[in-house]
């Protein structure tokens, strides 16, 4: 079994409208070693996949999952206090927004060891010097100091490296990054992501990492799973998922990277035409078919999941 | 930080300065302090006499500058009603104010502390709804009559406390409770919003992904920053306790500088009202200076930018 294993699992979020199905019966699985990219459309699920994991999810969400394993553990069986001993230790988490992830009450020192010294029960002196270690590991000079100064001290790129150092305090098993770059720079999103896929192989780490940016997927990710409308819509390894999409709605997203070269400049940046289905109420079908060229009637039925030798899966009637 | 403190004490006394001024010209339309000294009912001879023998037929403002001068040295005068000395009066009565204050503040936190962050971690439940009872009571209800029906239960009917007075802690229960009641509402929704927005906030998601404990979550994460906005209003009140006790303290007779203030203006004691004023001001200016230096101190945005 793989060390986080994932089978339907579904977050239900009660609104005014009525039930909101903002995750609707994903699987999936991770390894240590391994780096899971989570796509999609905002609006798609993966942020509330993420906190799902991490049982974090807003007061008006509900989860159920038939499997939600972590090490051998089952998550939905643990109490409170036992996933609280989970949290920030064996399993961590990187939030999007860097500039406002931390508290700007508290030095970095204090941020960065407290939970450390939770979990860990050291002194602080112990935890100031593995702080220090870690900081130099995510290419932050003068570590030291950077202990004793408050959060608006630093740049929003230098919080963010912060943020992943204090991730990694504990040693985690498996790292949840969510759009940990999307509020940076484009220079220092590139940095960011490159020393996430590196800190992954080097602490061999499971890393579930939710991103736009299917460059970056390209790059760094082992396998890939593409959500739309909070369901799984194609997964598999990464370059098989690259090479042959079998999704229409997978190869829309790759359609809309640019191409050096092959892209002509100045041309707009594609997107997907038509608006992403209501997640409140039923959904029946695929989807995706209000949006898609290839769409015929049996798109309205249900459609099995097909998946190949090689574990490259896809949920439409062509794949 | 130094800086901002001496730029934010200089704008203070200016501010006082201000006070103090319109104080002095208001009370001059107010009345005529000349006839006050020669007595109602005094011959205009007299009451000439007087004018010109105290110098209040010169210009407002040489008058203004001269008292000015004088209360600069901390001579205030003399009471024109209980003829004693200005200083000497204020110094027996500040002590029951402050007092007052005090208490009625501590009382105010103690009840809005615990009810602002239970209804921050549980909206909508009956402890939310119980805060809400008693804001919406303690804003509703005029202190006076608040008093007076305090007065009523505890002091004529259980006979568990004095009317009136000042002369034991027992004689500033009431006061205490009538005035905490009033000046709870307000930090009781200042308290729950922080707390609501703190704990809504990233920081706080941060902290919890850290498996760190609730207790710390809630208190070291969220209180933090829910509770400096707390400490302004905090100032601010007490300064408003320390003037606005005027009903309170006549009703229960109790000896401080609001019922100073009322008996002085009733027996048209110029110098004693202006000096009551005046000291009311100075605190309040210098209370607001202080609540934003401790705050300016509690964010290290403002303390290390
Ligand atoms: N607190 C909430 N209450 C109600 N609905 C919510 C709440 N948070 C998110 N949603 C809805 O749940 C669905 C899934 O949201 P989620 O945040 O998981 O999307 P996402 O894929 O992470 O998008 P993005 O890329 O924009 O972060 C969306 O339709 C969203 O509108
Ligand atoms: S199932 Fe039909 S509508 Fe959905 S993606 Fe495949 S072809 Fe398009
Ligand atoms: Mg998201």
């Amino acid at each position: 079994m793989s060390l986080l294993d994932v089978e339907r699992l579904t977050v239900d979020l009660a609104t005014p409208q009525g039930t909101l199905h903002a995750v609707r019966g994903v699987s999936f699985a991770v390894d240590r070693g391994e780096t899971l990219c989570l796509v999609g459309e905002s609006g798609c699920g993966k942020s509330m996949t993420s906190l799902a994991l991490m049982d974090l999810l807003p007061k008006a969400a509900s989860r159920r999952a038939v499997r939600l394993s972590f090490g051998g553990v089952e998550l939905g069986d643990l109490s409170p206090a036992r996933m609280n001993d989970l949290r920030g230790n064996r399993i961590a988490m990187i939030f999007q927004e860097p500039m406002t992830a931390l508290n700007p009450a508290y030095t970095i020192g204090d941020q960065m060891t407290e939970g450390f010294r939770r979990h860990k029960r050291v002194g602080r002196a112990q935890a100031e010097a593995r702080a220090v270690d870690l900081l130099g590991r995510v290419g932050i000079a003068s570590a030291r100091e950077r202990l004793g100064q408050y959060p608006h001290q630093l740049s929003g790129g230098l919080r963010q490296r912060v943020m992943i150092a204090t991730a990694l305090m504990c040693g985690p098993d498996l790292l949840i990054a969510d759009e940990p770059t999307t509020a940076l720079d484009v220079t220092i999103q590139a940095q960011i992501l490159r020393l996430l896929g590196e800190l992954a192989e080097e602490f061999g780490l499971a890393l579930v990492l939710i991103t736009h940016d299917l460059g970056v997927v390209a790059r760094i990710a082992t396998r890939v799973a593409v959500m739309y409308a909070g369901e799984i819509v194609e997964t598999g390894a990464a370059a098989d998922l690259f090479a042959a999409p079998r999704h229409p709605y997978t190869q829309g997203l790759l359609d809309c990277i640019p191409v050096p070269g092959r892209t002509p400049r100045g041309s707009r940046l594609g997107a997907i035409p038509g608006v992403v289905p209501s997640l409140v109420g039923a959904l029946k079908g695929c989807a995706f078919r209000s949006r898609c060229r290839f769409a015929r009637p049996d798109c309205e039925t249900d459609i099995p999941w097909r998946v190949d030798a090689r574990g490259h899966g896809a949920r439409c009637v062509l794949a | 930080m130094l800086a901002y403190a001496l730029k934010r004490l200089g704008l203070a006394l200016l501010v006082a300065l201000a006070v103090s001024a319109a104080s002095f010209v208001l009370l001059r339309i107010s009345g005529d302090v000349a006839l006050a000294i020669a007595g109602e009912g005094a011959r205009a001879e007299d009451v000439d006499l007087v004018r010109r023998t105290y110098g209040l037929d010169r210009p407002l403002i040489v008058q203004y500058g001269e008292w000015l001068a004088r209360t600069l040295t901390g001579d205030f005068g003399q009471s024109l009603y209980f003829k004693t000395s200005v200083a000497g009066l204020i110094g027996d009565k500040i002590g029951a104010t402050v007092i007052l204050a005090f208490a009625s503040l501590t009382l105010a936190l103690a009840v809005a502390l615990p009810l602002g962050v239970l209804s921050a971690l549980f909206p909508n439940t009956w402890i939310d709804r119980l805060s809400l009872t008693i804001a919406v009571l303690g804003q509703a209800l005029p202190n006076f009559f608040f008093a007076l029906a305090l007065v009523m239960v505890f002091s004529v009917k259980l006979r568990w406390l004095p009317v009136s007075g000042s002369d034991t802690w027992a004689h500033f229960v009431l006061p205490a409770i009538s005035l905490g009641l009033y000046i709870t509402p307000p930090f009781m929704r200042l308290i729950r919003a922080g707390m609501i927005e703190a704990l809504a906030s990233d920081y706080v998601r941060t902290a919890r992904a850290k498996g760190l404990s609730p207790l710390s979550v809630v208190v070291k994460h969220a209180m933090r920053n829910a509770l400096a906005p707390v400490v302004a209003l905090a100032g601010v009140q007490f300064g408003f306790l320390l003037g606005g006790s005027i009903v309170i303290e006549t009703i229960f007779a109790l000896d401080g500088l609001g019922y100073l203030a009322y008996e002085s203006i009733t027996h048209k004691d110029f110098p004693v009202t202006q000096a009551v004023l005046m000291i009311l001001s100075v605190v309040y200016v210098l209370l607001t200076l202080a609540t934003d230096l401790v705050n300016a101190w509690l964010d290290p945005r403002l303390r290390t930018g």
